[in-house]
């Protein structure tokens, strides 16, 4: 008898983490989404890519592996810089007596040219700052702006749904309007007028610097779905035993919606959270090719590409193969451990 | 449909009423008198209280009337009928690429599920989805069109026929192949849902040969989920190409409410976010009426 009583039922969630061990595929997408995270933590602290918009090398500096490849964008400028005297406009210059006190002031500021190195590593884009600190500095923002978004998102969607799902009535149908409302509108339409708004309007200058702005637009067009899942979820668990016992013993409608129900529909809730990380950093990338996404003094895998595009055509391939690899790994292995995810949390797979 | 319509419409005024920059600012630029502002604000109506702009705003959409377009002074309901051609012009043909080259596939690696080929198209797809769309049309335009020259890199004319067999085809291409991947995976899990129901036990029971089910019954009933899935595709073929459309200056309707937001351009951005949400909806509704005539299981309440 008390060897029964001994077997406690195993948590939810360290069953979660026994059974994602098991699965391979899971544990390798793990082991690669952590590795991202300790770089973007790393990169975040200062101790990895800190100079990353330092300009380092010659323009479009060759990678370490193609280091005799024939580089004439960094020759021509070179050539510049040498021949580039002044041409003597003494005679004819309005602001010629102004040339001794420029000479003077030029000579009180001291500016150190750094010696720029031929190749770097992965190469160096037109300014000749070092792609492989970009694209790691670049993982840091776009990482960060989706799982930011995602959870600003999963806030206002899981806020809403309980709410929806738990009083029904006239708060279920107020809610489920504004939820018809937002999904009738083409989400990019919505992305484009938030977009509009947000750069022209009186919020402009406080969030012209920053993820802020893309986070916003992100966040208010992607609630929907998490809504619907979670509104779904509370219906259901509404009339539960467990919820009308907790009711019986005087618990008050907050502490049955977050503490009593919310524990068990967070598996829905994490999985669907997820996927906006992933749909998110999708559009990111997108939305900071436009333009419409992080500012220009930050660099996100989005501005990256835009910039790579320009590069391509000049035979410059390696800022964009850094962006999509870097893109690329991150985002598969999201989705796979997404996958794994659903597939531990499945009840019915249990 | 109608309330959702007018918290649409509420919505969009609300966002640009609340968050939106100061019209008569924008109009008048940064130098600008007072006097002139004033003048802007009592043209616009903005002088009046918000039921007034609100009512402005209704009369605007019902009546088609925006006026002028801010900045380039082109009447906006123009817009609509000038840029709507080019964008139909490669959103149709990409819709109907998809789905003629995504449909076989699925069916295909369903067939052979659980087997490496099954195993290797699905990891091909996870791995083609997580790069970036950018991606694909950087390198495509750079590959087929700069180093292969087998399409113009970009351009558009007034001939809808020179449109569709030269400067159409390699956007179209892109994008079909793009879509393939999540189409396939989506289309993959529908067919497996109708393999293991209970008529597919009695038809193999009954000896009927696998590709012989799989053509006679799963396929039937799964394009059931398959028809939904592109009818809820279709109110994408007015904005969803605008990548497409920036990229290889295609004169549609995407590029143009994106200029309009680097422009500032309300009255286009607007417009066009109201009349595509409405095209949405009727679509939609349009589907759900369709719907009861595919699948007679379905009733509309």
């Amino acid at each position: 008898m008390a060897a029964v009583l001994d077997v406690t039922p195993e948590n939810a969630w360290t069953a979660l983490w026994h059974r994602l061990q098991q699965d391979r595929v899971g544990a390798v997408s793990l082991g690669i989404v952590v590795a991202y995270l300790v770089m973007i933590l790393f990169a975040a602290a200062g101790w990895l890519a800190r100079g990353w918009s330092v300009e380092v090398g010659v323009p479009y500096a060759n990678p370490a592996f193609l280091g005799d490849r024939p580089n004439l964008e960094a020759s021509l400028a070179r050539r510049f810089e040498q021949k580039g005297k002044v041409p003597d406009l003494r005679d004819v210059d309005p602001l010629a007596p102004k040339y001794d006190e420029w000479a003077r002031r030029t000579a009180e500021l001291k500016s150190t040219e750094p010696e720029r190195s031929m190749t770097l590593p992965w190469g160096g884009d037109r300014w000749g700052r070092d792609v492989l600190a970009k694209a790691i500095k670049g993982s840091q923002v776009s990482i960060a702006v989706g799982v930011v978004a995602a959870l600003c998102a999963t806030f206002i969607g899981t806020l809403l749904g309980a709410l929806a799902g738990f009083y029904g009535r006239w708060v279920s149908d107020f809610l489920e309007w504004v939820y018809n409302v937002f999904t009738s509108i083409p989400a990019i339409l919505l992305i484009f007028t938030l977009a509009a708004v947000l750069r022209s309007g009186p919020l402009a200058a406080l969030f012209a610097s920053g993820i802020w702005t893309v986070v916003i637009i992100l966040a208010v067009t992607g609630w929907t779905g998490m809504y619907r899942l979670v509104r779904a979820e509370y219906m259901k668990h509404r009339e539960r035993e467990y919820v009308l016992a907790a009711q019986a013993i005087g618990a008050s409608a907050a502490s049955r919606m977050f503490v009593h129900i919310l524990p068990n529909v967070s598996h829905v809730i994490l999985v669907q959270l997820s996927l906006l990380v992933v749909a998110f950093i999708k559009v990111e990338v997108i939305l900071s090719f436009l333009g419409l996404g992080v500012p220009v003094d930050m660099v996100s895998w989005g501005t990256m590409l835009s910039e790579a595009q320009t590069e391509l055509i000049i035979g410059k391939w390696w800022q964009l193969a850094a962006a999509t690899v870097f893109m690329a790994i991150f985002l598969t292995a999201f989705s796979m451990l997404t996958d794994s995810l659903r597939d531990a949390l499945d009840p019915k797979l249990r | 449909m109608v309330p959702t319509l007018a918290g649409v419409v509420l919505l969009i005024f609300l966002l640009f009423k609340l968050f939106g920059g100061d019209p008569a600012q924008i109009l008048a630029g940064q130098v600008a008198s007072q006097e002139q502002i004033d003048a802007i604000r009592r043209e616009l109506g903005l002088d009046q209280p918000w039921y007034a702009q609100l009512w402005i705003f209704v009369r605007e959409i019902v009546t088609f009337d925006w006026g002028k377009s801010w900045m380039t002074r082109e009447q906006v309901s123009s817009i609509f009928l000038t840029r709507l051609p080019a964008t139909l012009t490669i959103t149709i043909p990409i819709l109907l690429l998809e789905a003629a080259l995504a449909i076989p596939t699925a069916m295909l690696v369903a067939y052979y599920r659980g087997t490496l080929l099954d195993r290797t198209v699905v990891a091909i797809c996870v791995a083609a989805m997580s790069v970036s769309f950018l991606v694909y049309i950087i390198v495509g335009q750079y590959v087929f069109g700069f180093q292969l020259g087998w399409f113009p890199v970009q351009g558009w004319s007034d001939s809808f026929w020179k449109n569709l067999v030269t400067y159409a085809p390699l956007p179209i291409v892109l994008a079909a192949l793009v879509g393939l991947a999540p189409q396939t995976r989506l289309y993959r899990s529908f067919f497996l849902d109708e393999t293991k129901s209970d008529y597919v036990r009695t038809a193999r029971a009954k000896g009927l040969s696998e590709p012989a089910i799989l053509r006679k019954h799963v396929l039937r009933n799964a394009l059931v989920p398959v028809v939904t899935n592109i009818s809820l595709l279709v109110p994408g073929v007015f904005v969803g190409s605008f990548l497409l459309e920036i990229f290889f200056s295609i004169p549609g309707l995407g590029r143009e409410i994106f200029l309009a937001v680097n422009r500032s351009d309300y009255p286009v951005i607007q417009a066009v976010t109201i009349y595509v949400s409405v095209l949405t909806m009727l679509i939609n509704l349009a589907a759900d009426v369709l719907y009861t005539f595919v699948d007679p299981r379905i009733e509309l309440r």
